[in-house]
């Protein structure tokens, strides 16, 4: 029991701190940029209503699932194809890797020019972006599968489907999950990127309209709203890390125990 | 003897008429990829003012070189990327170093930690223009934001990998502070270090780019979202292909850092043997 609250005092007492810090520290500010941290919470309450939230958070969180899933699907089956053959990977790897360098944020304008500044556009961007850390990931998790096992599905005669499920997917699994990481961060940021960039709704459009109109506090409340939208998803991808990868983690555990 | 010549003479005639090599095949597909580019609009399969064809883009980026603005664009770019990266990789070797040396630290730290990491850097750009506009240090701000954290949590890591019979053994023969961190905790710690440098000078440049693009602060981004609401669709094409090849040279520089700083670790020693 102490041990549990321990623990729970290391976890919560930097960031009480800190948030205590902020709130004291600007208690009874005066500065214009600079709201204290009890406006900026009022004004959280007061802007994020119900209807803020159907309007233009939840456009911009369906648009970045869409992009993303999209992403992850492209990517694996291009990384599979790519990763099982030599010489398609040597072909492809320098062109690949010229596209992967383009920072994503200077395809927004590109693709305006095709999809105009729709939903289509946000989501091609977001797929352009994210597809590149799924799929080298996924050819380097392909190219490291064990030969041993390479072999023994060859031995046992594995069906196509079986062995691209049971073996390449499997064993790249791993690989596979940190390239989507990459994608997830590289997503959130095209997401907002786009938005801010030419919308009529969303999340970074809202931002910046407050923003130029020197509505600070609100401002602010958005600010804080972005930034828990991060880190809320990344706890989710968390959770299905590991439930996708317990067999992984599981593995690695007893390897480091033995 | 004999049938060994043959075999290897057949190879030789072989690989002349079949490019087989990868640099050959590499080349290929870079070849490939210009002739889609070229073909694509040439063909009509997309509309070439959306889309014009490789050649243009290129005499494009011709006309763009002759002019000072660009090299000047370009120079703010390549500053705005450096500060921002040396900025980050200092402070992130430092407070890395010191929160993972102290199990307390870790500790208590460690939430804060996992809170700060995934805000978005984006999420600042309101904030940083309201208080410097489009000036340099507004992108420079975002650039250290989001190198800091890989370089921070790679060092951490680093640090908890140190070996307990190394550290013990160097205790035992009384190093100093100074010595153990020099000869026990810098080696473990520099591959995850590196590794840090090398994810953070990729995402540098994307928010160094992101910045200008945004925020308009001088540089490549601005110009190329100048291109595109003038309506310049070449020369904006012309900008995102330079800016794709300074996202290669990026890659390779973090590459040759990485040789060069652990030429004596294994995983360099197995590639270059």
């Amino acid at each position: 029991m102490t041990e549990v609250a321990r623990r729970t005092a290391y976890a919560i007492a930097l960031p009480l701190l800190l948030v205590t810090a902020w709130w004291f520290a600007t208690a009874d500010s005066t500065s214009f940029y600079w709201p204290s941290l009890q406006s900026i919470l009022e004004a959280f309450v007061d802007t994020w209503t119900l209807d803020r939230v159907q309007q233009d958070v939840l456009p911009s969180l369906g648009r970045l699932l869409v992009g993303f899933s999209l992403a992850v699907v492209i990517g694996v089956l291009m990384g599979l194809a790519i990763g099982s053959s030599d010489w398609l990977r040597e072909t492809l790897e320098p062109p690949l890797e010229f596209l992967r360098a383009i920072p994503p944020p200077v395809l927004v304008p590109v693709i305006m020019l095709f999809a105009g500044i729709g939903d289509g556009m946000k989501i091609a961007v977001i797929v352009s972006g994210c597809v590149w850390p799924v799929l080298l990931n996924t050819v380097e998790g392909v190219r490291g599968i064990d030969p041993v096992l390479r072999e023994t599905a060859t031995s046992y005669r594995l069906g196509r489907r079986r062995r691209i499920t049971s073996l390449l997917l499997r064993a790249a699994s791993p690989q596979i999950v940190a390239g989507a990481r990459q994608a997830l961060a590289i997503g959130i940021i095209l997401m907002v990127i786009s938005e801010m960039f030419a919308a009529t709704n969303g999340l970074g459009f809202t931002i910046v309209q407050f923003q130029r109109s020197f509505a600070i506090p609100q401002m602010w409340s958005g600010v804080l709203l972005l930034g828990l939208i991060g880190v809320a998803l990344s706890l989710l991808f968390r959770l299905v890390e590991i439930r996708v990868l317990a067999w992984y983690h599981g593995h690695r555990a007893s390897q480091r125990k033995a | 003897m004999a049938a060994a010549t043959t075999s290897a003479a057949a190879g030789t005639r072989l690989s002349l008429r079949l490019p087989t090599t990868a640099g050959a095949r590499g080349a290929a597909g870079l070849l490939g990829l210009v002739l889609l580019i070229e073909g694509l609009p040439r063909l009509g399969v997309v509309d070439a003012a959306y889309f014009p064809p490789f050649t243009e883009m290129l005499s494009a980026l011709r006309e763009e070189a002759a002019t000072s603005s660009f090299w000047s664009s370009l120079g703010d770019t390549v500053r705005g990327w450096a500060l921002g990266l040396a900025i980050a990789v200092i402070a992130g070797c430092a407070v890395g170093m010191v929160i993972g040396m102290s199990s307390f630290l870790r500790a208590a730290t460690a939430t804060t930690i996992e809170f700060l990491r995934p805000i978005p850097s984006v999420a600042l750009i309101p904030v940083v223009v309201l208080l410097y506009g489009t000036s340099m240090v507004s992108t420079l701000l975002l650039v250290v934001y989001a190198s800091f954290w890989q370089i921070v949590v790679q060092v951490m890591y680093g640090v908890q990998d140190i070996d307990p019979v190394a550290a013990e053994t160097a205790r035992s023969y009384r190093f100093s502070r100074i010595g153990r961190t020099r000869h026990v905790v810098w080696p473990t710690t520099l591959p995850y270090a590196i590794t840090g440098f090398r994810l953070a000078a990729a995402v540098a440049l994307i928010l160094e780019v992101t910045g200008e693009l945004v925020i308009g602060s001088p540089g490549l981004g601005n110009d190329i979202a100048l291109a595109q609401s003038a309506g310049a669709v070449d020369t904006m094409y012309a900008l995102v292909l330079v800016t794709g090849l300074l996202g290669v040279t990026v890659n390779l520089l973090a590459r040759a850092v990485e040789h060069r700083a652990l030429h004596w670790h294994p995983s360099v020693r197995g590639v270059t043997a």
